[in-house]
């Protein structure tokens, strides 16, 4: 599995939840039109400063590859996050380090999350910063982020790498599978079953 | 060579190894709340899938509930909107919901254990980021996003990778006016935001024995701040007594067997740790957050640090804490005004913590340009501390009291900071813009602290205060 495109790098170490998916825009019961708002506040602060944030850029809109930093993704559980920006246009996110439950939501989503050692992430922002056509490609077999005659070894939980390489990154099929197991399993948990005595 | 309590809970909770080498790990209590949940329930639904073990499932409903007047429907439309929509599909799938009308109704971390659901030995997923919480009882317990909700809903399991254990022993005694807040706190900035990525932390050593489980939940409830999904506390007397007669406990003989299966579940003695640090619990001082995360913290006798002070990958981010903040390095944290004050949240939103809180403002005036706020984590400890009338004392103070919910933690409800307002806040995060306005700004500490704070006008040193208090 291969995800090749355009590529926007977004810089920052703990870039927390929040950041990505302002608390406001939780208020609703679906996940439509929330790409609209990613790094909302972030993107207001930086038209207000006279800048321009990477996600305003014309020539990054529904880039494939986003180019992050340490510890991407921390604080909230919200999976708004990684959907406003697999609705944005994101396929696959390259950066030194992902929180937890930001890699598992992403992963859920079919986005993989792949780290890379800092100066890979230097060079690859720096690249994408200077051109904006450049295209970068995450190769998940053979574990390489490539692009512009950079070429980085990427590593990831081996776990997530096989659910993508045999396209079964969306558990549930696989949970549900045999549904006996876990009845049985929930049956051998003592406070399942009331803390029944022990039998003689 | 003994085994970990995650170990055991681990293993006692494996269904199958899943051919991707991940475990399928059976969820024993999944709790749900109006956010995270909507999607998952609809997914659900397109699937033609039903809800595997409903009796081991609980609904309830805290992040958009205003905690002023709560006539339905709500004056904000997209809240009535997530509340409707809960019901409806706790009703449609046949799940338990503490709503609104319900004596039980709360934030979701605080009601759990209060109804005794949260026990020690089980497996706890919620859609929430501190569903680490519950580990103050021995639980692993850990938050999901909604696509994992849907998940534990349609298969009550979910897909986990292995994590490793990291002991954090904290010896020695904490000073009076230094609490559970100021432990994680100084224990989240020695080891950092990202420290946690891949690990539970096991909280041990004299100090964390000697916590109440109040307290044990606030150092739980922050793990996910330091990076570790899971963080929890041996079961102990402890966890056993407070356990004793709530609602959905076990009762009679057997309590008594679960009792003992509780201490069971424990860490051995011998187990082996992928790593362990030590905490001196007795050097302590409380703690005030003066950056964008909950690692950027300083004892309140401390100097705001700058760029030069760290090492080089840390100065951007320093520097750009301080901008946001509008805090000079090299000056006293204490001192900073404060605009608001916010006493509440699954950190600190129970008894305890409100009645350190009163103990500090009962007698005193709250400064003329502070707005606060007392929000209890649940209608059972807001009726408990009404009866001890706490909320007379903070209204006499100055500071509003309100209905039970999440509040001003995430502001997802009116409770919101305005402007570039500066809050003295019990809850667990400041990043930028966390409590409503883009542009607020937040300063993380204790309860008692913020109590201070409010009375001051301006960040404070509580242990003055409660030393006056005592003396008096």
């Amino acid at each position: 599995m291969t995800i090749t495109g355009r590529a926007v790098a977004l810089r920052g170490e703990d870039v927390d939840t929040d950041r990505i998916m302002p608390a406001r825009f939780l208020r609703a019961v679906s996940f439509d039109g929330l790409e609209a708002h990613v790094f909302e506040d972030d993107r207001r602060a930086e038209a207000a400063a006279g800048a321009r944030h990477p996600f305003d850029d014309p020539a990054r809109a529904g880039a494939a590859v986003l180019l992050v930093n340490r510890n991407f993704g921390c604080g909230s559980s919200r999976e708004h996050a990684p959907q406003a920006l697999a609705r944005w246009g994101v396929r696959a996110i390259v950066g030194e380090s992902f929180a937890e439950i930001f890699f598992s939501n992403a992963t859920a989503l079919g986005v993989p999350c792949v780290s890379v050692r800092p100066d890979a992430v230097r060079d690859l922002m720096a690249l994408v910063e200077r051109d904006a056509a450049a295209i970068v490609s995450v190769d998940l077999e053979g574990l390489t982020v490539r692009g512009g005659g950079i070429d980085a070894v990427c590593t990831m939980p081996a776990a997530a790498r096989g659910a993508f390489l045999a396209g079964t990154w969306d558990a549930t099929a696989l949970l549900t599978a045999d549904f006996d197991a876990v009845r049985a399993a929930a049956a051998r948990l003592p406070y399942v079953s009331g803390f029944r005595p022990a039998r003689a | 060579m003994g085994s970990t309590l995650l170990g055991k809970v681990w293993d006692l909770h494996t269904v199958r190894r899943l051919p991707t080498g991940q475990t399928q790990l059976l969820v024993g209590l999944h709790l749900v709340h109006e956010v995270t949940s909507p999607q998952a329930f609809d997914m659900l639904r397109l699937r033609g899938q039903a809800v595997a073990l409903p009796d081991r499932t609980f609904a309830t409903v805290d992040h958009i509930v205003p905690t002023d007047g709560q006539a339905r429907p709500f004056a904000d439309g997209m809240a009535e909107q997530m509340m409707a929509a809960l019901e409806r599909n706790c009703r449609e799938f046949g799940v338990p919901l503490f709503g609104l009308e319900s004596d039980d109704q709360g934030i979701v971390h605080v009601i759990g254990p209060e109804l005794g659901l949260t026990q020690p030995g089980m497996t706890i997923a919620c859609g929430d980021s501190h569903t680490s919480t519950h580990g103050a009882f021995g639980a692993v317990a850990f938050g999901i996003g909604t696509s994992q909700v849907r998940d534990v809903l349609a298969s009550q399991c979910l897909a986990m990778d292995p994590l490793k254990v990291r002991r954090i022993m904290v010896s020695g005694a904490l000073e009076p006016g230094v609490y559970a807040k100021d432990v994680i706190l100084a224990i989240i900035r020695t080891l950092g935001v990202q420290g946690g990525v891949g690990f539970a932390y096991e909280y041990a050593g004299p100090v964390v024995d000697r916590m109440t489980m109040d307290e044990r939940m606030t150092l739980c409830n922050m793990s996910i701040e330091g990076g570790a999904r899971v963080g929890y506390v041996n079961p102990d007397g402890t966890t056993v007594a407070y356990l004793k007669g709530r609602r959905f406990a076990p009762a009679g003989d057997a309590f008594d067997r679960a009792a003992a299966w509780w201490r069971s579940i424990a860490s051995d003695p011998d187990a082996a740790y992928d790593d362990e640090v030590l905490v001196d619990g007795g050097g302590l001082r409380p703690m005030v957050t003066w950056g964008t995360n909950p690692g950027q913290s300083a004892a309140v006798d401390e100097r705001v640090p700058g760029p030069a002070d760290v090492a080089e990958p840390e100065r951007a981010a320093v520097a750009d804490a301080l901008a946001y903040m509008g805090l000079e390095a090299g000056r006293h944290i204490e001192g900073t005004r404060v605009d608001v004050a916010f006493i509440g949240s699954c950190t600190n939103g129970r008894l305890s913590d409100l009645q350190e809180a009163a103990r500090v403002v009962r007698g005193r005036r709250v400064a003329s340009h502070v707005r606060g706020l007392v929000v209890p984590g649940s209608k059972r400890v807001r009726d408990a501390a009404e009866r001890e009338g706490l909320h007379e004392v903070f209204r006499e103070a100055g500071l509003e009291w309100r209905q039970a919910g999440c509040s001003m933690c995430l502001a997802m409800n009116p409770d919101r900071l305005q402007g570039r307002e500066v809050c003295a806040s019990s809850s667990n995060r400041n990043f930028k813009g966390r409590q409503g306005s883009p542009t607020g700004r937040t300063l993380l500490m204790s309860p008692a602290m913020v109590a201070a704070a409010a009375v001051a006008g301006e960040v404070t040193d509580v242990r003055r205060l409660l030393r006056h208090t005592e003396g008096s």
